[in-house]
């Protein structure tokens, strides 16, 4: 349980704030000092199982907002706000090199991989749970073997051991 | 009479017949005699539609658009593109007329070369038809379930490991491979070259002596399992209307007219009207008119066009010109050896046409070779030899890979490969003497992995007369009457 308990922890950082709202719950934890004193929202969602139902729906949600994100060189995570829609900054950013894509929960497939294929300094890929990557698509990441340090493929379901036996060209 | 019927009443134990049994000579299922003689005296009323008097049904159709000859990968292939291409829908009535539907592994005989098949695809050709017809096929592989889907029906696996071929050159060959490597990649095949340091890098179990260039095929290359897309394309066949048959193709009923040429000779025309197909295991054949005819027997395409008249003439004519396919027989060995290869293995083809692969994750690999001329075995049963394996096959394996001196043989199968003995490369297109016979036969191993890309092709010939997507114009009859050779290098 000390896990998913973490997890939620993390999430509950950012909402916390609008959870007031509705559960007229008062502090908000940082992750340190959650560990020792629990809050009465963890209190309450340790004592009553649809308020951690509630809370791990809230955290969904919210994570299914933050679903693109790109992260340039030497800079941080660029992500799409609530409405789905990124930062005009992004368009500053055409010449800089792009260093990690986390395309989780995306619905990408094969044609859609070759966008990302040009990336040459991408260092990070995470394609987890995306439905349509398969094995089709592992075979044409050859093209990023040089760079390419981090990969994640958790929870893909069209995944095979067909596939992840062509992951070799990475090094 | 009535003290008589009273008797078969009353007796006990006696099953009660009733009436219809008192003579003995009538049979106990009246019902359906009944039935059966109504509808007889009803086909005969005017009026009625003319059916024969008796019960047809386990016959082909009498008339048909388009027979195939054959009811394997290739044959499958042209009857769907057939039906895909074709103008309005049931527009073309196809029968796919097949020796041995239950393609069993029977030891001695087994029409199909489908079943037993390595089942790998990869775009390392020396003709630039055959890279673009593996493209296209791996095209529709990847998206096979959009180009085969029938509803309520599971969907198709093909279990395709993407792991890539490698083709391992020798000093006098690596010219070839090179010039062959950049063709292939104009046509957009992902090939690189490696040297033999590289090789060694990236495949340490390798032993690179006596090899000079190798080519590995980075993308869209690999194996997948023949039997998935074929029961695939059999299921997607039947739900757009094609007859599969289960029978064999005994004679042609032809006819013929003399015709000028533009240089002025006399040649003779043949056009096929029937063709007779007869029953397994019976004297009975059922003569089925049709406008075309498609030759896609594989191993025994040259039985079929010697029914049709090809070969029969002098020799040096084009009436003489044989179909010059017939059935080679081929082994494929499985074996288990724990020290071998790791997952990153390709499909490997050594320098003297020893290839193998790996087989799921159980440390199995799948391999065979290629003999020579001399050392053809006898294709007139199906029986493996398993000496070919310890002689011809397992010096050359330990040669490159030393750790397969390890490997114990699981099992062993052989299958028959469609040979065009001339040039080892396919057959498309028209007869140029029998007009209405196409031939899409004779890949010689390669049949598998190019068939959606050949169906498509004979379907353009056929519905549109001349070939609109790939050109296969290099692969017609007339090289064989003409003595020019569309040769490959390598052929697995």
């Amino acid at each position: 349980m000390a896990a998913p308990r973490a997890f939620l922890r993390l999430g509950a950082r950012e909402w916390n704030g609008r959870a007031r709202g509705i559960h007229g719950a008062s502090e908000s934890a940082t992750p340190d000092r959650g560990q020792k004193k629990k809050t009465l929202l963890q209190f309450l969602s340790d004592h009553f199982r649809d308020v951690q139902a509630l809370r791990e729906y809230l955290l969904q949600k919210q994570l299914s907002k933050s679903n693109w994100k790109n992260r340039f060189q030497d800079k941080e995570w660029i992500r799409a706000n609530e409405r789905g829609s990124f930062p005009t900054e992004f368009l500053n950013f055409r010449e800089v090199p792009v260093e990690a894509v986390d395309a989780s929960g995306c619905t990408i497939n094969y044609q859609g991989m070759s966008n990302l294929l040009p990336l040459k300094k991408l260092r990070s890929l995470s394609l987890e749970r995306c439905p349509h990557v398969d094995d089709w698509c592992l075979g044409r990441l050859h093209l990023l073997a040089h760079s390419l340090q981090e990969l994640s493929l958790a929870g893909c379901p069209q995944v095979s051991e067909r596939g992840l036996a062509c992951l070799h060209h990475l090094q | 009479m009535f003290r008589r019927v009273l008797r078969l009443g009353l007796t006990p134990g006696r099953q009660n017949r009733g009436l219809r049994t008192r003579r003995g000579g009538f049979t106990l299922d009246w019902d359906a005699k009944v039935s059966d003689v109504k509808q007889k005296i009803e086909c005969m009323m005017p009026g009625k539609q003319w059916g024969m008097p008796f019960d047809t049904s386990y016959l082909p159709p009498t008339q048909s658009d388009v027979v195939i000859i054959g009811g394997g990968i290739l044959g499958l292939s042209v009857a769907f593109w057939l039906k895909k291409l074709e103008s309005r829908r049931g527009a073309i009535r196809v029968l796919v007329v097949e020796q041995d539907h239950t393609f069993f592994f029977s030891q001695y005989s087994r029409a199909s070369s489908t079943g037993p098949s390595v089942g790998g695809i990869w775009q390392q050709f020396s003709v630039p038809e055959n890279v673009q017809l593996s493209r296209f096929s791996i095209n529709f592989l990847r998206n096979i379930n959009e180009h085969l889907a029938v509803v309520d029906a599971p969907l198709v696996d093909l279990r395709f490991s993407p792991s890539g071929c490698l083709l391992l050159a020798s000093e006098k060959d690596a010219a070839t491979l090179e010039s062959n490597v950049n063709m292939q990649r104009q046509e957009g095949a992902k090939v690189c070259l490696m040297s033999p340091e590289q090789l060694r890098n990236k495949f340490p179990w390798i032993n690179v002596e006596g090899v000079a260039l190798a080519s590995y095929g980075m993308e869209d290359e690999g194996w997948f399992d023949a039997w998935s897309l074929f029961e695939g394309l059999r299921r997607k066949v039947q739900s757009m209307g094609v007859l599969l048959y289960q029978g064999e193709v005994t004679r042609f009923i032809t006819s013929s007219s003399q015709m000028e040429t533009t240089s002025g000779e006399q040649v003779v025309l043949k056009r096929i009207h029937k063709v007779h197909v007869k029953i397994n295991k019976s004297l009975e054949y059922q003569p089925v008119e049709c406008s075309v005819v498609i030759n896609a027997a594989g191993a025994w395409s040259g039985k079929v066009a010697e029914l049709a008249g090809i070969g029969k003439g002098l020799p040096g004519t084009l009436q003489g010109t044989k179909l010059p396919v017939e059935p080679r027989k081929r082994y494929v060995h499985l074996w288990h050896c724990p020290q071998g290869p790791g997952l990153e293995t390709p499909l490997v083809a050594d320098i003297n046409g020893v290839y193998f692969r790996r087989e799921g994750l159980g440390s199995n690999y799948l391999g065979g070779c290629s003999p020579t001329e001399e050392e053809e075995p006898d294709p007139t049963n199906l029986e493996v030899d398993h000496d070919f394996f310890q002689n011809k096959v397992w010096p050359h394996l330990i040669q490159r890979v030393p750790s397969f001196k390890t490997l114990k043989v699981k099992s062993a199968w052989a299958g028959y490969y469609d040979y065009n003995t001339f040039d080892q490369n396919g057959v498309v297109g028209p007869h140029p003497l029998v007009v209405n016979m196409y031939f899409a036969t004779g890949f010689s191993g390669h049949g598998l992995q190019h068939s959606p890309g050949i169906g498509r092709a004979v379907a353009e010939m056929v519905l549109e007369g001349e070939f609109k997507t790939i050109d296969m114009s290099p692969f017609f009859f007339n090289r064989f009457y003409l003595e020019e050779k569309l040769q490959e290098y390598r052929i697995l």
